[in-house]
């Protein structure tokens, strides 16, 4: 019970980066509990997935051939299987909208507790996981000290094992039982596309919940007006409809990477920040001075919008 | 069709707070209904509207001060609500996936819904855990960070969408009886009318404790323990310009004619 088990993803017959990053992770965990590291491919064109996962520090990939593509009932049924037979200590599992859709399943059908989210991963004689609480402003740290653990890691936060590894290849014969197979994925469909491509510009003003109503939006509007920026928005802005799904920026939304993003009562949340932190500068303006957003800023105005945003846009007219 | 629908009271901090051991002091937190649990509620009573459903029941796990957020619920449309408690949940450091799971499982067996909603994740501990491993521990469907519902329940089918990263989403259909994790934005939710609030003080709010569900203590058993709870360092090396807001808007506004994103 020393190993690690990695399940890889992969969507329309292309693997997702965290798969690389989990063999990152998964890596270090084995290394600490002197274990194997083994990854699991479930799914689609597994021969070419295997070969491209055959990364450094991977010592087996076990290929599950049952259809084309995801479907969470296959996914449960065979991670539990080669949970069951490999034993390792700890699973790990994308935390993704696809790992969230089978890894409690999966924990459960084991009777081992879940941890999700993970942000770091330590072993020393028990796993610990460090994740976040209260929309990303405090951390804390679960400990297992059972015998085996599911645990679904963050994208993003273990950087992607490049160079080439020398695994051994294994397809394994999981008995799925069809009969439990209740759900049938049918396809898929783009979100956002509409009127703007904001993923484009160069100058962004994204606007978050602190706007607190749909007509304050003009004032927004009216700064982007004056100074050229193109809008944006934080999830909640799309939620309410207030602005279309295209000028949503974050995990759910665009990925954008503009010289200047200005960040208008947005408070930080991750899977927002996911996709702007790659901005050439952040400005961020926020009445809490606690907002995660000033983490990733270089710069920040700690201040009511409402009187901060009329000033500059008489300042810049 | 009946409709369960799993709700959670949750604790925002306040910009000033102070950690205590393992434990936030309740000075420091706001208490509010989950958002994504709205979106939940929303979907059930809308499904009820529509004489999809006949019957919307809402079910939380809380101290008595969530009654307020339970009342809410039933304010909305839901009909009647289950709030479990007890000393031993109440001593419990932090409710872990695996402990409400089971609770929930016991209210399911109970109720026998046909669907079952819940929230994609709670605002405060954001685990994301419950609705899947509650559905695999009932031998219920599933289908996680749903967008858009589309019952047919003639079919005995859910047709949904799951939202992916990078705006894809997943067309899923799933058999019912399932349950559906609700994502923020699949609905507008209502306010609770001053009519809804007058009725659900009238509505059943049935309080049960572990016995009352016939469970025993050990379903809060769990290999899981919070060991430590903390403000992360940050490595960020922001620059915040202090003064009035002509000031702070001043050194925004030259910053950007420096970037050149603006003409100087």
């Amino acid at each position: 019970m020393s190993d690690t088990l990695v399940v890889a993803e992969h969507r329309r017959g292309e693997l997702e980066d965290i798969s690389y990053e989990l063999i990152t992770a998964g890596r270090e965990l084995a290394d600490a509990m002197d274990g194997d590291l083994h990854v699991a491919v479930i799914n689609g064109d597994v021969d070419s997935h295997a070969e491209q996962l055959d990364r450094d520090g991977v010592d087996t990939i076990h290929t599950v051939d049952y259809g084309k593509g995801f479907n969470h009932d296959v996914y449960t049924q065979a991670v539990t299987e080669l949970a069951d037979s490999l034993s390792p200590r700890t699973v790990l599992i994308p935390h993704t909208a696809t790992g969230m859709d089978y890894a409690p399943a999966v924990a459960n059908a084991l009777d081992n507790p879940l941890v999700t989210d993970a942000i770091d991963l330590q072993y020393d004689e028990e796993l610990t996981v460090a994740r976040e609480m209260y929309s990303s402003k405090l951390e804390s740290v679960i400990a297992t000290d059972s015998t085996q653990a599911v645990v679904t890691v963050r994208p993003a936060e273990w950087p992607p094992t490049e160079s080439d590894g020398s695994a051994a290849i294994d397809a394994f014969e999981a008995e799925i039982d069809e009969a439990a197979i209740t759900s049938t994925v049918t396809g898929f469909e783009e979100t956002v596309g509409g009127d703007i491509d904001i993923s484009e510009a160069d100058f962004i003003v994204s606007v978050g919940r602190g706007i607190e109503d749909e007509e304050n939006l003009e004032l927004i509007e009216r700064l982007c007006d004056v100074t050229g920026a193109t809008l944006a928005a934080s999830r909640p802005i799309c939620d309410n409809e207030w602005l279309s799904k295209g000028r949503q920026v974050g995990q759910s939304g665009k990925d954008v990477t503009p010289d200047v993003y200005v960040a208008i009562g947005i408070s930080g949340a991750v899977q927002h920040v996911s996709g702007m932190k790659n901005s050439e500068r952040i400005v961020a303006i926020n009445n809490d001075s606690t907002a995660p957003i000033f983490d990733i800023a270089d710069y920040g105005i700690v201040g009511d919008l409402f009187e901060v945003v009329p000033a500059l846009i008489e300042e810049v007219e | 069709m009946k409709a369960l629908v799993s709700v959670a009271e949750v604790a925002e901090l306040g910009d000033d707070f102070e950690i205590d051991g393992l434990t936030i002091d309740e000075r420091y937190l706001g208490y509010s209904l989950n958002e994504w649990d709205d979106y939940a509620i929303e979907e059930a009573v809308t499904l009820s509207e529509a004489d999809v459903v006949d019957e919307v029941v809402v079910v939380t796990i809380g101290p008595e001060r969530s009654e307020q957020t339970i009342r809410e619920a039933l304010a909305k449309g839901a009909d009647r609500a289950i709030r479990i408690w007890d000393d031993a949940v109440a001593n419990v450091d932090a409710l872990m996936p695996e402990m409400k799971t089971r609770i929930l499982a016991s209210v399911v067996e109970a109720e026998e819904p046909d669907i079952v909603f819940t929230g994609v994740q709670s605002d405060d501990d954001a685990w994301g855990a419950t609705g899947v491993a509650l559905a695999e521990e009932i031998d219920f469907g599933w289908a996680a960070v749903v967008t858009e519902l589309d019952l047919e329940p003639d079919d005995g089918v859910a047709h949904v969408r799951r939202e992916l990263e990078g705006g894809l989403e997943e067309v899923t259909a799933v058999e019912l009886p399932a349950v559906i994790t609700i994502q923020t934005g699949i609905n507008q939710p209502r306010y609770a009318s001053l009519r809804g609030i007058r009725q659900a003080q009238q509505k059943e709010l049935a309080v049960k404790s572990l016995d009352d569900l016939g469970l025993n203590e050990s379903v809060l058993d769990s290999e899981l323990a919070l060991t430590e709870l903390y403000e992360p360092e940050t490595e960020s090396e922001t620059t915040i310009w202090d003064g009035e807001p002509d000031e702070t808007a001043a050194e925004l506004a030259s910053f950007l004619r420096e970037t050149e994103v603006i003409e100087s």
